[in-house]
């Protein structure tokens, strides 16, 4: 994406806790979502019928679990925090920013709440994500 | 216990690197086209919903949502960020070959390190053992069906 306007720098304590809001409001969103999908397991197994008729369980299922709601809320308020981070912090710093706080709060909050196995494997896949994403902000 | 991925399961994973970058890349070049949007001109976004490549953009950013949330449903979400994080190299190799943008040094570095990344993850197992839920292992083990 293009965007040729550069906003005056704000102050680095309001950029950053911008930036750590939106990050903790994705991670917020992503881990209830993983959760509600995990308890619903695969939804391939909600599937009644064949053919389209058959994904009416599935999304009936996704829609009415509370934890999916919370976390599609808490992404829904996370575009409009970026939207207004954006405003005040050059996206050459927000985008990386929140992406890889996101990568890296996300390993942390699926090791501690969604008890997953995060393996060495999995840490350093994180730390060369995030790298990565930096390096193509550049 | 290595899980092992049905080809269908591939293709999710598949649909959620392409379905983000691709949606992302076609609502970039149909906002170009709209022009920029500000908050003196607001019905610029409703008329930006007819343009071919916004509406096509959305439906595939649905599509991405669907198949993200269909994966998080069979496998760990450490699992799910690389895929979706192979997004962001397929996001520069679009914007280098359709959009003709220039590729750095520096992006070139970052797509490797992605695709390291995603390596690494990929040959691990895809969802974590709870012994707590022995009926889930089962299932997810193919047993059960």
């Amino acid at each position: 994406m293009h965007f040729a306007v550069s906003h005056a720098s704000a102050a680095p304590l309001r950029s950053w806790s911008c930036i750590l809001f939106v990050a903790a409001l994705a991670i917020a969103g992503e881990c209830l979502i993983a959760a509600a999908m995990r308890s619903l397991g695969d939804l391939d197994l909600l599937r009644t019928h064949s053919g389209l008729r058959g994904y009416a369980g599935p999304i009936r299922a996704v829609l009415s679990s509370p934890l999916f709601l919370i976390g599609a809320l808490c992404m829904a308020l996370n575009f409009f925090a970026m939207l207004f981070t954006l405003s005040i912090v050059d996206l050459s710093l927000a985008a990386p920013a929140t992406a890889s706080l996101t990568y890296i709060g996300n390993a942390i909050a699926a090791k501690l709440f969604l008890r997953e196995n995060v393996d060495r494997r999995r840490w350093l896949a994180v730390g060369f994500v995030c790298a990565g994403v930096v390096l193509l902000s550049k | 216990m290595k899980h092992s991925l049905r080809p269908s399961q591939y293709a999710i994973l598949i649909a959620v690197m392409l379905t983000a970058s691709v949606g992302d890349t076609l609502l970039s070049r149909g906002m170009a086209q709209v022009g920029a949007v500000d908050m003196h001109h607001l019905g610029l976004l409703w008329h930006a919903l007819f343009n071919p490549y916004v509406a096509s953009g959305i439906v595939l950013l649905i599509g991405f949502f669907a198949s993200y949330m269909t994966a998080l449903s069979w496998a760990d979400l450490t699992f799910v960020m690389p895929a979706t994080a192979f997004g962001y190299v397929v996001v520069a190799l679009l914007s280098r070959f359709w959009l003709h943008e220039h590729l750095s040094l520096y992006r070139c570095a970052g797509i490797l390190l992605i695709v390291c990344a995603v390596g690494f993850v990929a040959n691990g197992p895809s969802l974590t053992e709870h012994p707590s839920h022995p009926e889930l292992d089962l299932m997810d083990s193919g047993a059960g069906r």
